[in-house]
């Protein structure tokens, strides 16, 4: 018996043996993290500065907040593609309340607030009416972002209180941004909820057997319409940061961000079709994506080129599994 | 036999009577909208979406989903208008069968991933979706292909007139034709329905499941591809942000008009009013006195509510095993034993 | 009747996935005109003999022989073409096309230098297969709207589209009702007078003897044996499925019954049962017996709270109780362990461990945090007592047998610690062995004083092992009886509609 309970796993990973550990996803991520990273600070003489690096984790963190519910969701077998529209109606939102005079707090409330709001939206569609959540978040992507056109028309809305500033610019110790502490906090948080909580777990067996799940008595509604808010609310969340970081709003605020959250969480290992994924894997994934994108920057490559390496990443990703597997089922049929 | 084909026009004859009430709505306010060479200006302003929307159509209908289509519009468009500024003499037929060849190219790559490696759909057009914008700048530097650096011809070609109606329009009923004959009368129309509705009993049937969604991929290219050429032509400028987002629209087309996300559900007829539908709110906005601001947000609600309509309509009925429930079933028309002609 | 070569012949044919060999150098002939039932357990290699022949999947080693030649089937439509057929299990077919269109599909008529489809011809020539099997079904009816029966019509008119010679029947008879299997038995007699080879997979013994010509059996991917139906007996056909005489003894106990535990006063619905009432005490066992589709899985859903259109009254320990989910079910103690074992019971991808903790989780942690340590003891003990055979609770359940799957989902239900625990189809698609575990388990349970309703359409399990039984058809309750007023005839008749 003792035997047995020393193998006891967390889920998706197979014994924790050396194999194991050196085959798994998290470790090659990390492994390309290295590899990208000595690569870099071979090319460019800037790379290796505390303060040039605390500047790349701007590129990724608030994107990294909203990956680290979509994780889950996407575990769970839902998605949100609105989550880029979530954060500009959430900007709007603030920017708005700010004309009127309101202070910091409020500020950031009512941005939580909107988001949280457009989360619970699209979660109570998905559950309600049955409705596959890759469609009605589509909808709800042209829907947040259409009133957010609709509120805002040509306008630029930049009179936000002093003070608020500080989520998207201040720093709380030496480099350390507020942003990037909150981040590592968040992905903290995630990480128990995922892998340490019966929420986690439940998470995992909806994603496996959604009939099976509610038949074991989870309620597999309410699960997801709490994935949809947890969301919401981080989208809200990541909004307040990159609002007080360019300290003005405009119509096309994190346009085509759910892209590259979708991408990240997809290049962390979580399986696209739900089940399987870890937050290791995702904030491994974050932070390769956020030196990429600023290691090119250093080496003056445009930032459309970019949009295709990440593209390409995100297909890459996929597909490299898929191959070595095909490659192993004909190796071994030739046995 | 009648009662069958009612039930599965029932949905676009609900779409229909939803636009002649709202064209209605809209007349009340400004006659002039339902004016016949009105509406042919509305038919030829929607007639790239119903393009598009088509091509999808035939990609959700083996359930998966092309979210490039934009990228692709955008891309062959500005491949067609940078050979035109370059080289002027190449004639405009030529450029044509070009932007087929080159969107169709573009299709491809996305059924090959869906095809050999069994990707999803959804990821490998988002992913596709940013490396052909991304290439776009790579060709352009980022530049502009205005209007005087086009020709005349090239710019012509979807604005003339032939028969009362532009080009542009007849080349969109064409598609329309030629989309319906390919669904209804040839067998590989009819296998894209059988290999979205169920892949399963498609592979036993004989039926290539990854290289009918490849096909589908395919052709949709080559209908984002033509449509690249007319949307660069007739709009006189290409960049890298041409017919950005235009992806939502494509798919909010479909899904209006009756496609079911899950594969193996749609018609011709429901596509094209699903787009007219929404050609006639875009172009009617700002004549029942709603800012052009607001055009998104009701295209997303309209996607909403369609979904949801196209749900409750889906919902699947409980098992009859009652006696009394199946004698109260049988005194309403059912069409599965009615033998009838 | 017969000639003495087969039309069709599978001859030391191997078929291997990586670790395991599903054909071992077998053997199979099909007669012209004749019925060959093939009998085995599962796991014996059926379904892979299936899609050999159909061209699904490809043999390693043997040969296919077809009307005295070797041929080879690269994919399905190859094997289609030369006539041999298959009806599935599963209904594999399309919803959304119509009736003709399900029996032509892959194979249109077409017409015109195009080769467009030829609408009028396929409606016409479906019309006149629908006719040819007395089917009253419309060629441009939408399939969707159609019964399963109605639907197994469909699918043997497509086997009769491209003049089947051989037809292979995959337990055709799993979803249909008493009238709709007399109706297949007369297709099967009008294909034989056309000279078709018929292959019939069943686990009824009495479906064998009542259409089957000939035999033949596997065991573990093996080929045991053949023969005419007229010179095996039941018992020898046992023998040989199983190499070992089982008889068919049921470790019923008789339990000391308590008190009514659990009672249900009038439960209706509109379309599936109406006015269901019944009650059992601890320390018994009520079997529900009744065909496939006589609404006995759609009253357990109602009970535990997935059916909210039904309507009356549910008591536990004479209290009233409303149970509107699953979960509302489990924490009154009241569990269901549902029917579709890999559907509906398991995560096959999950581990053994957290498959058995998942409806108990707030029992083995802490706080709403995870404790495994307590996750794997619960296991330990339930697993055990059920003897799920496993090297490691980490195991995946994916990489057990049915019947070690079936003990987990059972494990899973029982660590809840139940006061009334449903079974439905508790022993459907697994091995003998496991059977007897299951039988042997329901036992101690109800010695512990634990009330069992078991839902089964196995008639001797019921008459096994049920104290009570309540025989079910088309939504009703036809009969309630005693174990020892119980027979077989008796039970058979009140489930078919029959004057009890």
């Amino acid at each position: 018996m003792e035997q047995t309970m020393n193998q006891a796993t967390t889920p998706n990973q197979l014994g924790a043996s050396w194999k194991g550990i050196a085959f798994r996803w998290e470790t090659f991520l990390l492994a390309v993290f290295a590899f990208v990273f000595v690569m870099f600070a071979m090319a460019s003489p800037y790379f290796l500065s505390v303060w040039n690096l605390s500047d790349a984790t701007f590129n990724f963190t608030e994107r990294a907040l909203i990956a680290l519910p979509m994780a889950m969701l996407i575990i769970c077998r839902e998605i949100d593609l609105s989550v880029a529209s979530t954060m500009a109606l959430a900007s709007v939102a603030m920017g708005m309340i700010a004309e009127l005079g309101a202070g910091v707090p409020a500020v950031v409330v009512i941005g939580l607030f909107v988001g949280l709001l457009c989360g619970l939206f699209n979660g109570f569609i998905v559950t309600t009416f049955g409705i596959p959540s890759i469609v009605v978040t589509i909808g709800t992507m042209s829907l947040f972002r259409g009133i957010t056109n609709g509120l805002m028309g040509n306008e630029v809305l930049n009179s936000y209180p002093a003070g608020f500033s500080y989520f998207g610019q201040g720093y709380v110790h030496w480099v350390f941004s507020f942003q990037f502490v909150l981040f590592l906090g968040a992905a903290l948080l995630f990480y128990v909820l995922l892998h340490h909580t019966n929420f986690g777990r439940r998470t995992y067996a909806i994603g496996a057997n959604p009939v099976a799940a509610e038949y074991s008595g989870i309620r597999v509604n309410r699960h997801k319409m709490i994935l949809f808010a947890a969301v919401g609310l981080m989208a809200g969340l990541a909004s307040v940061l990159l609002t007080s970081r360019l300290g003005s709003t405009r119509p096309a605020i994190a346009f085509g961000w759910e892209l590259s959250i979708v991408t990240m969480v997809v290049l962390g290992g979580v399986n696209i079709l739900g089940g399987s994924g870890s937050i290791i894997g995702v904030v491994i994934a974050a932070f390769l994506m956020g030196i990429v994108t600023f290691g090119l920057g250093l080496l003056n490559v445009p930032g459309v080129v970019m949009t295709i390496i990440i593209g390409a990443m995100l297909i890459t990703v996929i597909s490299l599994p898929i191959i070595a597997q095909r490659l192993k089922a004909m190796r071994s049929k030739r046995l | 036999m009648k009662f069958a084909m009612r039930i599965v026009e029932q949905r676009e004859l609900l779409l229909a009577t939803v636009i002649l009430f709202m064209l209605v709505v809209i007349a009340s306010i400004n006659p002039g909208f339902v004016h016949p060479e009105n509406l042919a200006s509305v038919f030829n302003d929607t007639s790239i979406l119903i393009i598009l929307a088509l091509g999808q159509m035939l990609v959700i209908l083996t359930r998966c989903i092309d979210l490039s289509v934009a990228a692709n519009v955008a891309l062959t468009g500005m491949v067609v208008a940078l050979i035109n500024s370059v080289f002027p003499g190449v004639p405009i037929p030529l450029l044509l069968v070009l932007s087929l060849i080159l969107g169709a190219g573009l299709g491809a790559i996305n059924g090959a991933f869906v095809w050999l490696l069994s990707v999803p759909a959804i990821v490998v057009t988002l992913g596709t979706m940013s490396i052909y914008r991304g290439v776009i700048f790579l060709l352009s530097g980022g530049e502009w292909v205005n209007a005087h650096q086009m020709s005349p011809e090239f710019l012509a070609l979807p604005r003339q007139v032939f028969l009362g109606l532009p080009v542009l329009s007849w080349i969109a009923l064409v598609v329309m034709v030629a989309v319906y004959l390919l669904s209804r009368f040839r067998p590989f129309g009819r296998e894209l329905y059988a290999s979205g509705g169920n892949p399963h009993a498609a592979f036993y049937t004989g039926i290539n499941v990854g290289l009918t969604q490849f096909k589908a991929f395919v052709i949709s290219g080559a209908l984002a591809g033509l449509c690249g050429y007319l949307w660069v032509s007739r709009y006189a400028v290409a960049y890298v942000e041409v017919a950005n987002g235009f992806e939502l629209q494509v798919v909010a087309a479909c899904v209006i008009g009756g496609i079911s996300i899950m594969g193996g559900v749609g018609s011709v007829g429901g596509v094209i009013l699903g787009a007219l539908f929404l050609g006639i709110i875009n172009n009617s906005l700002s004549v029942v006195g709603v800012s052009q601001f607001w055009q998104l947000a009701i295209s997303g609600s309209v996607i909403l509510i369609a979904v949801i309509a196209n749900s409750r309509s889906e919902r699947r009925a409980d098992r009859i095993i009652l006696r009394k429930a199946i004698a109260a079933d049988a005194l309403q028309p059912n069409p599965g034993t009615a033998a009838s002609r | 009747m017969t000639t003495d070569t087969p039309l069709f012949a599978l001859r030391n044919v191997s078929k291997v996935f990586p670790g395991v060999k599903a054909l071992d150098d077998v053997q199979l002939e099909l007669y012209s005109g004749q019925v060959t039932a093939l009998v085995g357990e599962n796991g014996a290699g059926k379904s892979t003999l299936v899609k050999t022949m159909t061209g699904i999947y490809q043999p390693e080693a043997g040969d296919i022989w077809f009307n005295g030649e070797v041929v080879s089937f690269p994919n399905p439509e190859a094997a289609r073409q030369m006539g041999i057929t298959a009806i599935h299990q599963e209904t594999v077919l399309f919803d959304e096309l119509s009736v003709a269109e399900n029996i032509f599909v892959g194979s249109y008529p077409t017409k015109g230098w195009l080769k467009s489809i030829d609408w009028s011809t396929m409606n016409e020539r479906a019309r006149a297969i629908l006719a040819e099997i007395e089917a009253p079904l419309s060629p441009t009816a939408p399939l969707k709207g159609l019964s399963i029966g109605q639907k197994h019509m469909v699918a043997i008119a497509r086997a009769l589209s491209v003049k089947a010679r051989v037809v292979i029947l995959d337990e055709p008879t799993a979803a249909l009702s008493h009238h709709e299997i007399q109706e297949l038995y007369e297709i099967i007699e009008r294909l034989k007078a056309n000279g078709t080879a018929i292959l019939f997979i069943t686990h009824k013994f009495d479906e064998i003897f009542a259409v089957a010509d000939r035999y033949t059996v596997f065991r573990d991917g093996r080929y045991i044996g053949a023969g005419s139906i007229k010179e095996v007996t039941e018992p020898e056909l046992v023998e040989m499925m199983v190499a070992r005489s089982v008889k068919d003894t049921y470790p019923k106990v008789e339990a000391e019954l308590g008190d009514t535990v659990f009672s249900v006063k009038s439960l209706s619905h509109p379309t599936e049962f109406d006015d269901i009432s019944f009650d059992v005490r601890r320390g018994e066992i009520l079997g529900l017996y009744g065909l496939v589709g006589a609404g006995r899985t759609e009253i357990m859903k109602a009970i535990i709270g997935l059916s909210p259109k039904a309507s009356g009254q549910v008591f536990l320990d004479g209290q009233p109780i409303d149970i509107r989910s699953p979960a509302e079910a489990i924490h009154h103690g009241i569990v269901y362990v549902p029917e579709e074992r890999q559907q509906q019971g398991v995560m096959l991808d999950l581990p053994i461990y957290q498959n058995i903790s998942l409806p108990q989780l707030h029992r083995t942690s802490k706080a709403g945090f995870l404790r495994p340590s307590r996750e794997y003891e619960l296991t330990q003990d339930y697993a055990k007592r059920l003897n799920v055979k496993t090297s490691n609770w980490s195991e995946v359940v994916n990489n057990l047998s049915g019947g070690n799957q079936q003990k987990v989902v059972i494990a899973k239900w029982l660590a809840t610690d139940p006061k009334v625990i449903i079974l439905d189809e508790p022993t459907k698609g697994i091995d003998i062995g496991s059977k007897a575990a299951v039988h042997q388990f329901m036992s101690e349970l109800v010695q512990q004083g634990l009330a069992v309703i078991m839902v089964s359409s196995e008639l001797p399990e019921v008459m096994g092992m049920a104290d009570r039984i309540i025989v079910m058809h088309e939504g009703l309750i036809t009969q309630t009886l005693l174990r020892s007023e119980a027979s077989a005839e008796g039970i058979v008749s009140a489930a078919t509609g029959g004057q009890s």
